[in-house]
């Protein structure tokens, strides 16, 4: 398939590969070891120590605060997850219908619409329709946001199936949807779960929406962490950043494992 | 082909319900946006007025049409504070766009070369940063960059400088922290054209006589241009409207048009002006955006893998 001499790896890419990498996670290395320093001052290095998580345990605000984004995370990511891979299966089964532009329309625009301008447009909506800022009005958010990264993974999951078994099992007496069902929702069902996690990482990590649409006594994490961050660097800040830094990490190493034990392709967990 | 038609009808009833929530909850309240931008300021809660009835009827309707005030658009369009937000928006946005291009079309070239076995390992590598916190990436950027951090602590050790130099709220530090954000953005469209592209092509123009720097300039290079076109995009429209990096790591004196957005609702609690400034972004990134959509329309739906 493909010729030696081109499959081989150049100095060069050799070198730019691993510099981009370094790049890409030396910060966040050095923001862990940080956070088990033992010494206040950053430029001292003190020695290990779980002091600072120790202090974590008694920011009454803090702890709220990543409480809330749990809720709010595990709620928007089931409500965008189901709306999701709904419009992922009408774009990618449905043929062409009326308002099928309307919605590609509206699925890709999100991916990329700065986040201020969907945290205000959101905001002035709730206001309109006095509703009560706070944990709903952000699930909603969060739901809009990241149902359409939900869609574009299922959807190119959808994309790559191979239709004839659908069309065998029909042939064979079933119905579209136990077709659907018994067929098609398994084969696409480690892209749903990929498309989840994402779903919930994208509402953990939201600052710019969250802060638009949540009401008083109703802090995010990232809000929360937000606020202590402009006032400049602390170990505290350091544990919780690694903290969720580490949940994080566990929960794609959960989305490989489904992916591989389901048999998926390497793209399921490919965002775009 | 029956089949197929007798399949598409449950997919179509599927479209409902996301089609609604979409509506509802994207496309409505940028109608509000509009609504509110042509408002004036009022020192109330919430803060602006007037409304537009929805009771009321048509001729209520048109009273309040003929009172709507395109007044906070032409305040816009006359305080330079404005424009120049505009204008480093942009600007950042080039830059920065140009810069991911340059350093993500490498990397996501040494990963399409890589042995097909280890391409998802690589692959993983770059997006798992995309996963974790935004907001904590920066933070971390911030540990590094600040007066004791430990890039003036290796430069001091190294002799490189004598003393401490200013990284944070500074330019600098700003556009690092965007490339550092936005690189997973550029890396994956692009990897994904590339790791697709035919290798015989290239094999092609080596017997034809092409040196491997020719080949690339003339074969790998034009073939990549959507990748780099989807991923220049995914990073442009964005990065225009950003908040966080300028924010938290470039200095005050200048702001982006997303910091004049957010100090215009938060600060100054002027929703009328806030909104207009989102209008005109709006129209700025509006081809950009169609742009986008296209393009990703016919990578997702494509289906040629």
């Amino acid at each position: 398939m493909r010729a030696r001499a081109l499959a081989g790896l150049s100095a060069f890419n050799a070198v730019s590969l691993a510099l981009g990498l370094a790049f890409l996670y030396l910060p966040i290395v050095i923001l862990v070891a940080y956070s088990f320093n033992a010494s206040r001052l950053v430029a001292v290095w003190g020695g290990w120590s779980l002091r600072w998580y120790g202090e974590l345990l008694h920011d009454r605000a803090m702890l709220d605060a990543a409480w809330m984004s749990l809720r709010v995370g595990v709620c928007a990511a089931t409500a965008a997850t189901l709306l999701g891979t709904l419009a992922a299966v009408a774009l990618a089964r449905g043929g062409g219908f009326l308002g099928r532009t309307l919605m590609s329309g509206m699925l890709y625009a999100p991916l990329v619409m700065p986040e201020v301008m969907t945290g205000l447009a959101l905001l002035l909506l709730f206001v309109a329709v006095d509703a009560e800022r706070g944990f709903w009005t952000v699930v909603i958010a969060h739901t809009t946001l990241t149902m359409c990264f939900v869609a574009v993974i299922v959807q190119s999951r959808l994309a790559g199936l191979d239709r004839s078994l659908e069309e065998a099992a029909m042939d064979l007496g079933c119905s579209p949807a136990r077709a659907f069902a018994a067929v098609t929702l398994p084969l696409i069902a480690p892209a749903i779960a990929a498309g989840w996690m994402l779903a919930f990482t994208l509402s953990l990590d939201d600052l710019v929406i969250a802060s638009f649409t949540t009401g008083p006594g109703s802090a995010t994490l990232p809000i929360r962490i937000y606020s202590e961050v402009r006032l400049g660097v602390r170990p505290e800040i350091n544990a919780i950043c690694a903290l969720v830094i580490v949940a994080v990490a566990l929960l794609i190493v959960a989305a490989s494992l489904i992916t591989k034990f389901a048999g998926g392709s390497r793209d399921a967990a490919a965002p775009l | 082909m029956t089949i197929r038609r007798i399949f598409s009808g449950p997919a179509r009833l599927a479209a409902i319900a996301p089609l609604v929530w979409l509506t509802l909850f994207f496309l409505l309240p940028f109608g509000f946006v509009l609504k509110i931008s042509l408002s004036h300021t009022v020192i109330a809660q919430p803060p602006y007025a007037p409304l537009i009835p929805l009771t009321g009827g048509f001729e209520a309707l048109r009273a309040a049409l003929a009172q709507l005030d395109l007044g906070n658009f032409a305040s816009l369009a006359a305080d330079e504070l404005y424009v120049m937000s505009y204008v480093r928006s942009l600007v950042v946005a080039s830059a920065s766009t140009a810069l991911l291009v340059a350093i993500g079309y490498p990397i996501a070239y040494g990963m399409a070369r890589l042995p097909p076995a280890r391409q998802p390992l690589a692959m993983m590598l770059v997006i798992v940063p995309f996963w974790t916190s935004f907001l904590i990436r920066i933070y971390a950027w911030i540990n590094v960059l600040q007066h004791d951090g430990l890039l003036n602590r290796v430069l001091l050790a190294l002799h490189v400088v004598d003393k401490p130099v200013v990284w944070l709220s500074t330019d600098t530090a700003m556009y690092l922290g965007i490339v550092y954000s936005y690189a997973p953005f550029m890396v994956l469209p692009l990897y994904a054209t590339l790791a697709r592209m035919d290798v015989s092509l290239l094999e092609a123009a080596a017997d034809l006589g092409c040196s491997r720097l020719k080949a690339f300039w003339l074969v790998t290079l034009p073939l990549s241009l959507r990748g780099v076109a989807a991923g220049a995009l995914l990073c442009f429209i964005p990065i225009v409207g950003e908040f966080v990096i300028p924010d938290l790591l470039a200095g005050s004196e200048r702001l982006m048009i997303g910091q004049t957005l957010w100090l215009e609702f938060f600060t100054n609690k002027d929703w009328p002006v806030a909104s207009s400034i989102a209008v005109v972004l709006l129209a700025v990134l509006l081809l950009p955006l169609l742009v986008f959509q296209r393009l990703e329309r016919r990578s997702v739906e494509g289906g040629t893998r």
